[in-house]
């Protein structure tokens, strides 16, 4: 990857906000050339998509997430992908993950109430033929997201002027 | 250590009790205690530049400072760990006077890709910050009388430290239009054909000036030429931003007449730690180990640990550090160029040195310093601090984070307009 591409990708993961003016301030493309070289990106399906990171308990929102394991067991007209596809169209499914180890999916679920994630749980999950168990656990804080920090440290101790 | 303690003790406590209502005790007092006058070299050199501003800064709420010559990074954790080790190990003993044996090999792996080449056994020694091997490599190596060259602007510490070791210093100046690196003709119109010691600093503190290839074997012809030795302050080197790190030591002969220095600060953000470490021909190092044995002894045993791991584990650390520094310095230089100023592209270290001399009260890049700080609630540090050749100009660090460096561009331009 050229050196401006790494910088562009690296700036919007910093914030995906950024304007395309400070966009090219920070890579020493010019504007045009950043949107060229984004919508290249996003053509290509290496840009997915922009999204927020949201505190919900800093709205005093009632917001839960959970991880659900997900055990499957495939025959020879079901693969990972078709679980995936079906376990994916919820839109509480926040992320879909296949893993190595104990589980084979890693699913990140978010709902208004532990109601709605046991019920996507109960109803859209375990009743797909391939499912052989879930273990569903309640996140009880979240520390940090998609790197962004939540917990508001403000640690720059440095003295203000130093040679 | 002890004796030398008590007797400094004592000796204040005779001073303290030597007459206590006479005239002499009085005097004390109102000279605000103390019978202590600074040595003629110490008080010939005058006090920092930027108290005045750390002051200021320091007092403020609402400043954005782009006046930190440190990384706005904490060290990677690995070096953080491995210091945490070492202390639970107990190794809290010093080491060998020239630092850990294995420290000085990772040092001897790592400087390879600058294509120096040192004997980790007798070419190498770690020092307490790259602070202290400037200063040895000063005490070491200058004569009373001794003229050492001085490129200006440059770091604070050169002239001091050339000062107390009692030498004479020589600035020779750089200059913006030349996007401030040393050239023979700014070498031989200062007079520095005739110096003793040339100080090198690039990646350059202030300016952010790197040396090309060409230039750097221009400056090393005149050092061959004029027999001058070198100290060449490299502890920028990893954050070199366009092409490659170039070191005046691998100049065709000029390794013999060179000593580099190098450390742990800047690139792995671990200033606190105070980690460096010196190179070059055995006799130069033996000289500067003499005076560090009989005055540091050994560098901090925890650093010493802490800076092996950051050699051996830290390089994906220290290049997203590079990366990120490099999309600010991108961002720093364009917006100043917007907002009308000069800056010569930095590329190196993590400082833009734009000019201001055109829109401060007369030019004055300590009273323009003085404003913005007042007005804007915005810090830097003037030119004038880092020497006459920074007259007019202005250091503003990017070791700062996206957003603050963002606000303190808004608030430039609004001071500007």
């Amino acid at each position: 990857m050229d050196e401006a591409t790494r910088g562009l990708i690296d700036a919007l993961v910093a914030d995906a906000r950024e304007s395309t003016a400070d966009l090219a301030r920070q890579t020493g493309l010019d504007e045009a050339a950043v949107e060229e070289k984004l919508s290249e990106l996003e053509a290509a399906g290496a840009l997915r998509g922009y999204t927020a990171v949201v505190d919900w308990d800093a709205l005093g929102e009632e917001h839960v997430k959970a991880v659900v394991e997900v055990n499957v067991e495939l025959d020879r007209e079901t693969d990972y992908d078709d679980v995936a596809r079906r376990i994916g169209e919820s839109p509480a499914v926040d992320s879909l993950r296949l893993m190595s180890g104990d589980y084979d999916f890693a699913v990140h679920v978010s709902g208004d109430s532990m109601g709605d994630v046991s019920r996507f749980v109960s109803e859209q999950v375990a009743p797909l033929p391939a499912v052989t168990r879930t273990v569903t656990h309640y996140v009880m804080e979240t520390y940090k997201e998609r790197g962004v920090d939540f917990t508001d440290r403000d640690d720059d101790d440095r003295l203000s002027v130093t040679p | 250590m002890t004796d030398r303690d008590d007797r400094v003790e004592s000796d204040g406590g005779a001073a303290r009790g030597a007459d206590p209502d006479g005239a002499d005790a009085d005097a004390g007092r109102e000279s605000g205690g103390s019978r202590f006058s600074p040595a003629d070299r110490v008080a010939a050199v005058p006090p920092s530049g930027i108290r005045e501003f750390f002051e200021v800064a320091e007092g403020r709420e609402d400043v954005v400072s782009l006046g930190v010559g440190e990384p706005d990074f904490t060290a990677p954790w690995a070096a953080r760990s491995a210091a945490v080790d070492s202390l639970e190990r107990g190794r809290t003993s010093y080491t060998a006077n020239r630092g850990t044996a294995d420290l000085r090999r990772a040092v001897a792996d790592r400087v390879a890709r600058y294509d120096q080449s040192y004997d980790p056994d007798t070419e190498i020694l770690v020092t307490t910050g790259a602070s202290e091997a400037v200063d040895l490599a000063f005490r070491a190596f200058v004569n009373p009388g001794d003229t050492v060259a001085l490129p200006t602007p440059t770091y604070v510490s050169y002239e001091p430290g050339v000062r107390f070791a009692g030498g004479e210093p020589l600035a020779v100046h750089t200059r913006h239009e030349d996007d401030w690196a040393l050239t023979p003709a700014a070498l031989r119109e200062a007079g520095a054909d005739e110096a003793d010691v040339l100080v090198l600093c690039y990646p350059n503190n202030p300016t952010g000036a790197t040396m090309d290839a060409d230039e750097m074997d221009a400056v090393a012809g005149f050092c061959r030429e004029h027999d001058l030795l070198v100290v060449a302050d490299e502890i920028y080197a990893a954050l070199t931003y366009e092409g490659d790190h170039e070191s005046v030591a691998t100049r065709p002969g000029m390794r013999e007449r060179t000593v580099v220095i190098n450390g742990f600060s800047k690139a792995y953000a671990m200033t606190g730690l105070r980690l460096g470490y010196a190179m070059g021909p055995e006799s130069a190092v033996d000289a500067m180990t003499k005076v560090h044995q009989y005055t540091m002894l050994s560098a901090p045993t925890t650093a010493q640990r802490a800076a092996v791991a950051a050699l051996e584990r830290c390089d994906d650390e220290v290049a997203r550090m590079r990366r990120e520094y490099d999309r600010r310095r991108r961002y720093l230089v364009s917006r100043l160029r917007e907002v009308g100023l000069e800056v010569s592209e930095p590329g190196g270290a993590f400082y833009a040195f734009p000019r201001v001399a055109d829109v401060a009260p007369d030019g004055d890049d300590r009273a323009f310093a003085t404003e913005l700080l007042e007005a804007e609630g915005v810090a830097a540090v003037p030119g004038t601090a880092f020497g006459a050749g920074g007259e007019g100009h202005l250091r503003l660090s990017y070791a700062t984070a996206m957003d603050d460096l963002k606000e303190a561009m808004r608030r430039l331009e609004r001071f500007l307009s």
